[in-house]
């Protein structure tokens, strides 16, 4: 069986005026189903750009991306948008929640554009909620949340769709100690109960250290590539 | 997809509300044409109404034929008033024109009529038999002409509803009354129910018939005996009136002994010219009002236009996110479409109130009828949902064609 994730000599290149930034170059990776993986390495070094490549948000200047065997540069726009839908989740490190929309809404997005049904829609996304801790908070806006409680309803939102991978880059990036725990141990549930492979991007070693596997970036290329037996949590 | 439908309207809904100055500021324009459209077209169908009704009391498939040709400009003249019509014509034209029902002729001046110490100027027709049921006059109270009466050019009169209120009294009566016509003493035998403004836009009601017969001899002095000022007709089909003019053309010519170079020396109508002429008239102001609705609704769309590129702009990282969740692009473009459809159907539906009061208020105060159909309603509402669909089409296209990571990343 083909990895769900394949890189073949990744590029991306941004030009601005006349300036070129090599963001990635040549990237060469293989992560297959179940792993969690933490992408570390220094700003600028390329992290969110392969995450939103990995996450069929952007597109590779050169090299070849497989996901689940599936070539993504030959997917059509509509393709790429059903496959996020249904494949992948997005945890953003500002949350990116729809404003003045409930948590609950925000949750069902997923479904919304998968045509589910307006009740099973809510179900779902109200299982998610509580699932991340929020049950009574589905009708909050996110203006009424606090940070970590706005980052859960991000994740309640990415595994609404059950999705076979997520993406979260600096998901703690903007919260504390504790919320970043809190948000960590999900993520950890989700990568060991659900089997959903998890590829996180971070600065701090201590979140890291819930990954499996940790890749360290440099200069838009992959420098180290060490892998953990166990979980964190389940080390201590 | 209904789902997705349904919350997409909700979603409009709620946002517009949050919204509201902005929304109605936007909605302006539609509710101007819509409204416009609404009122304009209540008008124009109250006045061809009108217009029908006063067609209609001409009688029933008449052609008028009278003395003097038409200019290019359809006015009547050249011949200085000549008399070129006789009763002669009339009853030649009956024999010949086997498609006409029947004939009649009438011969009119203004005359000043008394009663009692009341006095009255007003016009004066000698009439043939059958010019009452020609032009479908019917009675209040009395009745027509005997046949003895017309033969023996009796001193009978008929009288009109506007001629009874300036000649008698409230609740006088006045069949059976004596009135003076030029001095010579009439009695009223009937009393004509009303029949309103003509086409022409004259009081029809402001009249008095004599026999033809009583007016030659002992009215008008004429002496032209046996000339008429009009000659009637009428046919039993509508579709007929075309052959029977042509027939009747065939029949004046060549009794008038015109060469066929030759103008006609008299001008023949039908009710469906009369009627033609009055609904030109109508439909110019109809056009005029639709190019001022059109411009409305077009100034309405750009306002909804602006509004959605301004949204699309506020909005972009939502349209990122919702992107990067799995919406497609026809998604966003329906979501985007959807909320101009709303807000022109709203501004449509506030147009139709605001039409509709318009019209109630043009006949409270101008006194014009006005007629609001379903058909205009339906009309108002498909233009602004076009107008919404156009309008709202580039600002949803551009929001479509946003670049996922770009639209994330905006600020
Ligand atoms: N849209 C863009 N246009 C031009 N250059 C870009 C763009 N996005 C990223 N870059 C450049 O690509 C390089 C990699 O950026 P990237 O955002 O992937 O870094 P990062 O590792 O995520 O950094 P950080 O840890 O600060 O988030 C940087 O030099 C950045 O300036
Ligand atoms: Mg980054």
């Amino acid at each position: 069986m083909c990895p769900l994730i394949l890189c073949e000599d990744l590029w991306k290149i941004y030009r601005v005026g006349d300036v070129e930034v090599q963001a990635l170059r040549g990237i060469n990776l293989t992560i297959d189903r179940g792993e969690f993986v933490a992408v570390m390495g220094t700003s600028g070094s390329g992290k969110s750009t392969l995450m939103n490549i990995l996450g069929c948000l952007d597109q590779p200047t050169r090299g070849r991306y497989r996901l689940n065997g599936l070539d993504v540069a030959e997917a059509t726009r509509d393709l790429l948008a059903e496959l996020r839908n249904r494949q992948i989740g997005f945890v953003f490190q500002n949350f990116n929640l729809i404003p003045r929309t409930s948590a609950l809404e925000n949750a069902q997005l997923p479904l919304f554009y998968r045509g589910v049904s307006i009740k099973e829609q809510r179900r779902q996304a109200a299982a998610a909620l509580q699932r991340v801790g929020l049950a009574g908070r589905e009708q909050h806006y996110p203006a009424q949340l606090s940070g970590g409680q706005q980052q859960r309803v991000a994740i309640a939102r990415a595994l609404v769709g059950t999705p076979s991978i997520l993406f979260a880059d600096e998901p703690t990036g903007n919260l504390d100690t504790a919320s970043s725990r809190e948000i960590m141990n999900i993520l950890e549930q989700l990568n060991r109960d659900d089997g959903i492979t998890i590829i996180l991007v971070t600065h701090e070693s201590d979140i890291a250290a819930y990954a499996t596997r940790e890749l360290v970036m440099k200069d838009g290329q992959v420098v180290q590539d060490t892998r953990r037996a166990t979980h964190l949590s389940v080390m201590q | 997809m209904p789902a997705f439908i349904l919350l997409t309207v909700m979603t409009a809904l709620r946002i517009l509300g949050r919204n509201r100055l902005r929304a109605g500021l936007t909605m302006l324009g539609i509710v101007i044409g819509v409204g416009a459209v609404i009122a304009m077209v209540s008008i124009g169908q109250g006045a061809r109404a009108a217009v029908q009704a006063q067609v209609a009391s001409m009688g029933t498939n008449v052609i008028i034929i009278m003395p003097g040709s038409t200019t290019v400009s359809g006015v009547r003249g050249g011949q200085g008033g000549a008399v070129t019509l006789t009763v002669g014509d009339a009853a030649d034209i009956k024999k010949r024109s086997p498609l006409l029902s029947d004939t009649g002729w009438a011969k009119r001046d203004v005359m000043q009529i008394v009663n009692g110490n009341r006095n009255w100027n007003g016009p004066v027709n000698g009439i043939s038999p059958s010019y009452l049921t020609i032009r479908d006059w019917s009675f209040l109270s009395g009745g027509p002409f005997t046949q003895t009466d017309m033969e023996s050019a009796a001193r009978v009169a008929l009288i009109g509803q506007t001629t009874l209120e300036n000649l008698f009294d409230p609740g006088e009566e006045a069949i059976g009354a004596t009135i003076r016509i030029k001095n010579v003493p009439f009695q009223v035998v009937g009393l004509l129910a009303p029949k309103g403004q003509s086409a022409q836009g004259s009081d029809q009601d402001d009249v008095i018939f004599i026999p033809f017969s009583t007016a030659e001899r002992k009215v008008f002095g004429s002496q032209f005996l046996g000339s008429v000022g009009a000659l009637f007709a009428s046919t039993e089909r509508i579709a007929d009136l075309p052959e029977a003019v042509e027939q009747i053309r065939e029949v004046l010519r060549s009794r008038h002994r015109l060469q066929s170079e030759q103008a006609d020396d008299f001008t023949i109508r039908t009710q469906v010219d009369i009627g033609k002429v009055q609904e030109g008239t109508s439909q110019t102001l109809t056009i005029m009002l639709f190019a001022i609705a059109s411009v409305s609704l077009l100034v309405g769309g750009i306002g909804i236009m602006n509004i959605l590129l301004v949204s699309v702009t506020e909005r972009t990282r939502e349209i990122g996110v919702r992107m990067a969740v799995g919406a497609k692009r026809l998604h966003i473009l329906s979501q985007f479409l959807i909320e101009a459809v709303t807000l022109s159907l709203f501004g449509g539906l506030i147009g139709v109130v605001v039409g509709i009061v318009g019209a109630r208020l043009t006949t409270l105060i101008v006194g014009w009828p006005t007629i609001i159909s379903f058909d205009s309603i339906v009309t108002a509402f498909l233009f602004s949902l076009a107008v919404g669909l156009f309008f709202g089409l580039y600002p949803a296209n551009k929001a479509a064609r946003l670049n996922p990571i770009e639209a994330l990343r905006y600020e």
